[in-house]
């Protein structure tokens, strides 16, 4: 697999900040050093090496890089929504080291020329590290496989039709026959489209009310009870997109006690937010799987704290303002979520008491590291620098966006916690020290966009 | 105190309402319904203000009787449907509605297709914005002619049995209709095959049942709903000869409610489906009278949003 290092060779040294890393069991007040792009030491009171950079943490959180599992980022071919830099800003800015890039894109990441792209493009130009995911089938048609090995040797981490269930239960068994032989999982988006044809948000009383049509919880719940079927089938392995639902957590967890390698993630939309929300008519609460009603938030806290939700991932989907501008049943849908994710989740998760520093960090870092196979997730020595620092006492005010797109229902919201600095192979991408304000697009080096014109 | 004039500027629904609000609407609709009755239709109300019509979805009672109204208290009205404007060009609500804004109406009234249109322009438009139907969401002026309709035959809302029976889940008239009958304190029944019943619509306040008969014992008012022929073959029921086997309001049938129920409809009806003419055209059928209080009904709210009050009406 190529390098998707953004940078190699930088040092920092990062001092005095309470270093918290599930992945080794540490929670301490210890100084992490970066040497040539790596972890080196993780130590209390490390002398600065001569020259060195250092970044005073006391009092802030110190974790491995956030890793985000689910990011839209829209390029090639929908550059008007966002582009890999536009959309590497605002995941440095929300603490993200790396990104997850789904492969709905125009043309979509179906064969390896795109991954390539994405890679070199995000080389050139990304704020933060980005691994492709590339589609289960050509086209997204959900006809025949895409090709997986040559997807996979460009780059690709994961397969996934993301935006698109795979309807035809024999191209999901083969999927994930084909990706288990790779060693890499296939990513479900879990949704009867029968059972949701014309819907705009969940099924329930705000539905009726609203008169809107509604996707039912059994939309998403018979699909994931078909995949974790056909993953115990094929022994590939399953992870399932956005959760949302109790019964799809139901279903995750009986898959897990049978041992079954079924992982999932929750978007933080879905357990801070419900459809009663979406009386107001705004466009920026319409995304699929669509907010669900409190009993269904409910379950997903509980499995956020029990373990059977392994991660969380943002489902960023950035759409321009005019696409967002319009009557609910036509908007598109989908939030933006890179710049509110950890905050959002801060809130709702540990300042609410519902999991503790430690288990948030493994859901926004370590597991998205183990589940997809990725560097990183760890703090360990000669693991990729990348770091994200938080103030566990500041807060988050939800005003501007470093994303091109503002379709976020959080706009106008304070949030616990904040992302002081994210620390990318060394380097520091976002610096949120000062102002408080976003300036990670002047501090992220650019090497771009001349260059890349005068290449093209 | 009583209330004498509407708290906001626009009419999106019945939802919003308070039951003194809805009391003053059908109060000040009984002092104009006498305007429709004299020789000269007419007052100055609503001289020199403007209201436009915008709808666009097909109508012809609402649209009618609105313009009726809007010309009955004298103020300056133009019609406007999706159909031969620039709607069709590609243009989107907000640029119609604005560039109609930038004519000063002082009212728009508007039909849509989708939920919550109505509200999207009142909350970017100082206008006054008069929902004349929004997807399957509200029919506010529908439910009050409805209202002042049962109000004035049967003297009072509070304690009514009202019994709707048809296409409940894609229906805006039912919806407006639970949000006020339930705030006046009417006891209401929905009727129909489960697969026309939307999700947790007990939860509005509502009893829920599956067959004619039990819907029309006690009922004092039953209003029959418009079954979309649009919607045959979607899934909803095997056929309109099953539907109205089953649920269609025939002769017979009714002869089980109670001696002084009456039958209403919101139109369009489908005669032979939902309601059989003997019904539709009978002696308990007050579907017309329906039609004439919507003008006095819709005078009376474009009344009260001009910022009328009732002591002056």
């Amino acid at each position: 697999m190529p390098t998707v290092d953004v940078l190699s060779g930088m040092r920092l040294l990062i001092r005095g900040g309470r270093v918290v890393d599930p992945s080794q069991g540490l929670d301490d007040r210890k100084d992490v050093l970066i040497e040539e792009g790596l972890v080196t030491k993780v130590a209390s009171s490390i002398k600065p090496p001569s020259g060195i950079e250092t970044l005073d943490a006391a009092g802030m959180v110190v974790s491995p890089g956030f890793i985000d599992l689910h990011t839209h980022l829209r390029e090639p071919g929908q550059e008007h929504k966002e582009t890999i830099r536009s959309g590497t800003l605002a995941a440095v800015a929300g603490g993200f080291t790396a990104v997850c890039a789904m492969a709905n894109t125009v043309p979509p990441n179906d064969e390896r020329a795109v991954t390539e792209m994405i890679i070199a493009e995000s080389q050139r130009n990304g704020a933060c590290r980005v691994y492709p995911i590339g589609a289960v089938s050509r086209g997204l048609r959900g006809e025949e496989l895409a090709e997986m090995a040559d997807l996979s040797t460009g780059g690709c981490v994961a397969f996934s039709d993301d935006g698109k269930p795979v309807i035809n239960a024999q191209l999901m068994r083969r999927a994930l026959e084909y990706a288990g032989m790779l060693g890499r999982p296939v990513v479900a988006h879990e949704q009867d489209l029968n059972l949701t044809e014309g819907a705009a948000m969940h099924e329930g009383y705000y539905s009726t009310l609203l008169g809107l049509r509604g996707m039912p919880a059994a939309a998403e719940e018979m699909m994931v009870a078909r995949d974790v079927v056909i993953a115990e089938l094929t022994g590939g392995h399953l992870h399932i997109a956005h959760l949302s639902t109790r019964g799809a957590v139901e279903a995750v967890r009986r898959a897990k006690q049978k041992g079954l390698r079924v992982t999932c993630e929750v978007a933080p939309h879905h357990f801070a937010l419900t459809d009663e929300a979406v009386q107001s008519f705004s466009t920026n609460l319409k995304m699929n799987p669509p907010l669900r009603s409190e009993e269904h938030r409910a379950a997903l806290l509980e499995a956020l704290a029990d373990g059977t939700i392994d991660a969380i991932a943002t489902d960023h989907a950035p759409h321009h303002f005019d696409e967002k501008n319009v009557e609910f049943d036509l908007a598109p849908f989908g939030i933006t979520g890179l710049e509110t994710a950890f905050a959002v989740s801060y809130d709702r998760l540990v300042h609410s008491k519902i999991v503790g520093i430690s288990r948030l960090i493994e859901l926004l870092s370590v597991a998205p590291a183990r589940i997809f196979s990725l560097p990183g997730g760890t703090l360990a020595g000669g693991s990729p620098g990348d770091v994200t620092i938080f103030d566990p006492d500041g807060e988050t005010s939800v005003e501007h966006f470093v994303s091109k797109a503002s379709n976020s229902p959080f706009t106008g919201s304070t949030f616990r916690g904040r992302i002081i600095a994210t620390v990318v192979g060394g380097a520091i991408r976002y610096d949120g020290r000062t102002t408080g304000g976003n300036r990670a697009s002047e501090d992220v080096p650019s090497n771009s966009a001349h260059k890349r014109r005068s290449k093209s | 105190m009583r209330t004498v004039g509407l708290r906001s500027k626009d009419l999106l629904g019945i939802e919003p309402l308070t039951p003194d609000e809805i009391t003053l609407i059908l109060d000040t609709a009984e002092g104009f319904k006498e305007v429709s009755e004299r020789p000269v239709k007419k007052v100055p109300t609503l001289r020199g203000q403007l209201v436009i019509n915008l709808f666009m979805e097909a109508s012809t009672r609402t649209r009618v009787s609105f313009e009726i109204a809007e010309k009955r208290l004298s103020a300056d009205t133009l019609s406007f449907s999706a159909s031969g404007s620039a709607v069709e060009k590609g243009e989107t609500l907000i640029d119609t509605a604005e560039n109609l804004m930038a004519m000063h109406p002082d009212m728009i009234v508007i039909r849509h297709k989708y939920p919550g249109a109505p509200k999207m322009l009142a909350d970017r438009l100082p206008a006054s914005i008069i929902n004349a139907g929004d997807g399957a969401h509200e029919h506010p002026t529908q439910a009050l002619l409805d209202a002042f309709t049962i109000r004035e035959r049967l003297g009072r809302l509070k304690g009514v049995n009202v019994s709707i029976i048809g296409d409940i889940t894609h229906s805006r008239v039912v919806r407006s209709n639970i949000h006020l009958l339930t705030k006046m304190e009417a006891n209401v029944t929905v009727a129909a095959p489960p697969t026309l019943i939307p999700a947790e619509i007990e939860k509005m306040g509502v009893r829920v049942v599956h067959s004619l008969n039990e819907a029309l014992e006690e009922a004092d008012v039953i209003m029959m709903l418009r079954i979309q022929l649009e919607r045959q073959g979607r899934l909803s029921f095997p056929s309109l000869r099953e539907y109205h086997n089953t649920f269609g309001l025939t002769p017979e049938r009714l002869s089980r409610a109670r001696e002084g129920a009456l039958v209403m409809h919101p139109g369009p009806m489908n005669r032979g489906v939902e309601i059989a003419s003997d019904v539709a055209d009978g002696p308990r059928s007050v579907i017309l009278e329906q039609v004439t209080n919507g003008v006095a009904v819709r005078m009376a709210v474009l009344y009260l949003l001009a910022g009328g009050n009732l002591a002056d009406s």
